[in-house]
């Protein structure tokens, strides 16, 4: 048997039917519109979740001096010297799953601009920081690496140390603030960031080059911390791992050491983001699985209807020569070419629909190519799985019973 | 008689099972038709006419006797093998004509080709044109089933039992739907197909019918009762052309 013919002869079928047809592949065209339009929109609002996250510096990874007994008594970390210059100068060259590195050295201490003072914390950093920590600079400009060569006594400003200093609202920028005696020059403010959501004041902040904080003013050769970033979210891991042996290999510790360092990530931002759009993805899957049921039903049931109605036909066609399994065909690619129909023209305004959201409610829409594909395999399944029986049962009847039923 | 065997039937038997009863269709019937032979079998209802018709057929098998349709023994085929003898060896004629719903008559004509996948889709439509030409309705040929008449749906299902140049026609109550006059001027058409040696079974209850067939079997009972040759075939086109034209 031909296939191209039995394709003929279904749809000769379809055709005479053309309503009917219709009305089953709605279940299809709404099962595949809905899954598509709920992904786009899921994945949409997954993206924009993530990207606000990340504003959070969800690829941020903390590298601080390991903690060590003296005497039996437990030193702070502040006071460990494990991590030096070195090591940051290792990650730099060697690593490769780090977009920006930053070592950070902290003193406090008062400010003063005149008349006016201000207790502040003062930063010791490298450029990267401020990509690290997602700021931004508002007027003015970043140190450069050649002020951190030359350890030039320059700094950037939070918002809440401008406003104690400045209180008249004249730009920061040019004038030179005391701390602690050492003047220094600003050459650049920080957009406001305002309070995390620990409640610490994101904009009290004064940035200098690492350098000069260690020279300058705490007169010390080691560093406080590393930050670094990165690549991407799903790198931090390798990232982690990575710098661990890193750092290891540059302190020469041995393989039963422990380590005299410690690595933190953002773990718990990054797995509430995953367990977020797992639960997201879960969801849909399931409404698509629904929706496609529901319209595979629908198919199996038309078809099952169109076999009792169609008995004579199915008769005749066995007397003039069809075989069980001819029969069998016809039907299955009856229900497959509705279903794979429904499927297009659900594609179609399942696009149409999410772009609708897009340009109506301004929601954040992302249609993605695998649930075009998925939704067209499960439609192609969805025809030749609920098709399958009525079609089946068609092929075995007798086509004397057939051709005399009433 | 010269002519080929077309169609042999040896003692065939056939037995239902109807709940714990055993029905015998048919006792033991043996016959053979030649090529170029119109053979009418008449029965009452309950005769095996039906029975006789879905062997005849190959839609059915004997219980036990042997049916041979052009030298080829039908009893032991499958499903499958049967299919392929009605498709290439018959042409069947219902008493409700069961052309498909609103196809034109072609594409009606067309459908037993397509399950042969030898024939082209140029060579179908051609051979449905030459068929349709055979039956009058070469001005038809575009024309819905619901669009047309009784006797031209009937003549459109003779055009369809021709098309894959069977070597048999086997027409159930072909008549039995239509008025006397239509009923007329399809035997009209097949007593042409018999001129032009066609090889013609007619299965009908009607005993009028055997004046213009060349044999008659007689079933009753399961059995043959009578299977007389006619000599004296009636034209069927005088009496066609004797009655009224328009019956209001």
């Amino acid at each position: 048997m031909n296939i191209a013919n039995l394709f003929k002869i279904a749809l000769r079928a379809l055709a005479n039917n053309k309503m009917r047809c219709f009305l089953t592949m709605l279940g299809i065209i709404i099962g595949v519109g809905s899954v598509i339009t709920m992904l786009a929109i899921g994945q949409g609002s997954k993206q924009s979740i993530k990207e606000s996250i990340s504003e959070m510096g969800s690829n941020m990874i903390m590298i601080m001096p390991g903690t060590e007994e003296r005497g039996g008594v437990r030193q702070s970390s502040d006071n460990m010297q494990t991590l030096k210059p070195a090591d940051y100068k290792e990650l730099q060259d060697n690593s490769s799953y780090l977009k920006g590195i930053s070592p950070q050295v902290n003193s406090s201490g008062q400010f003063i601009n005149g008349a006016n003072n201000y207790p502040s914390q003062i930063y010791g950093v490298s450029p990267d920081y401020l990509d690290i920590r997602k700021l931004e600079v508002d007027e003015g400009s970043m140190f450069t690496d050649r002020d951190i060569q030359s350890a030039s006594k320059v700094c950037i400003v939070g918002k809440t140390v401008i406003d104690e200093l400045f209180p008249d609202g004249t730009s920061p920028v040019g004038k030179v603030i005391r701390f602690n005696k050492i003047p220094f020059t600003i050459i650049g403010t920080l957009k406001a960031k305002g309070y995390n959501s620990m409640g610490q004041d994101q904009d009290d902040v004064v940035l200098a080059p690492y350098t000069t904080v260690m020279k300058r003013i705490l007169a010390i050769d080691y560093i406080q911390g590393l930050f670094c970033s990165a690549i991407s979210e799903d790198q931090t891991q390798d990232a982690i791992d990575e710098i661990t042996e890193l750092i290891r290999k540059d302190h020469k510790l041995k393989t039963s050491d422990d380590n005299d360092f410690t690595v933190r990530s953002q773990e718990e931002l990054s797995s509430m983001m995953s367990s977020t759009s797992d639960m997201m993805t879960i969801l849909l899957a399931c409404i698509a699985g629904i929706s496609l049921l529901v319209g595979g039903i629908g198919i199996m049931n038309i078809m099952y209807v169109s076999v009792t109605e169609r008995t004579r036909e199915i008769g005749l066609r066995m007397s003039i020569g069809a075989r069980g399994k001819d029969i069998l065909a016809q039907f299955l690619i009856e229900s497959t070419i509705i279903s794979i129909t429904g499927g297009i023209i659900g594609v179609i305004l399942g696009c149409g629909a999410a772009f609708g959201v897009k340009a109506i409610l301004n929601w954040p829409i992302s249609i993605q190519f695998y649930s075009v594909v998925l939704s067209f395999v499960v439609c192609t399944f969805t025809g030749v799985f609920f098709g399958w029986y009525p079609a089946k049962k068609a092929s075995n009847l007798d086509p004397i019973e057939a051709l005399r039923y009433e | 008689m010269a002519n080929k065997e077309i169609i042999r039937l040896d003692n065939i038997r056939r037995y239902f099972k109807v709940g714990s009863e055993e029905v015998h269709a048919l006792r033991g019937v043996s016959f053979t038709i030649f090529e170029g032979e119109f053979v009418t079998i008449m029965g009452t209802s309950g005769s095996g006419k039906s029975t006789l018709l879905n062997l005849l057929g190959c839609l059915d098998t004997p219980t036990s006797g042997e049916y041979y349709l052009d030298g080829v023994a039908v009893r032991k085929m499958g499903r499958n093998e049967r299919a392929m003898m009605r498709n290439r060896k018959i042409g069947f004629v219902f008493q409700s004509y069961n052309l498909l719903p609103k196809t034109t008559a072609i594409e009606n004509v067309e459908l037993p080709l397509l399950y042969n996948s030898a024939v082209s889709s140029k060579e179908r439509s051609r051979r449905a044109m030459e068929a349709l030409e055979h039956v009058g309705l070469a001005d038809r040929v575009h024309h819905k089933s619901n669009q047309m008449s009784g006797g031209q749906q009937q003549r459109v299902a003779i055009a369809r039992a021709l098309v894959n140049d069977p070597v048999i026609i086997l027409a159930d109550e072909a008549t039995g739907n239509l008025d006397t006059r239509t009923s007329y001027s399809i035997i009209v058409l097949f007593q042409e197909l018999y001129k032009k040696g066609r090889t013609i079974i007619f299965v009908t209850h009607n005993p009028e019918l055997s004046k213009y067939s060349s044999r008659n079997i007689v079933l009753r009972d399961g059995k043959v009762i009578a299977n007389t040759q006619n000599d004296d075939i009636k034209s069927a086109e005088e009496v066609y052309k004797s009655l009224p034209k328009e019956e209001d």
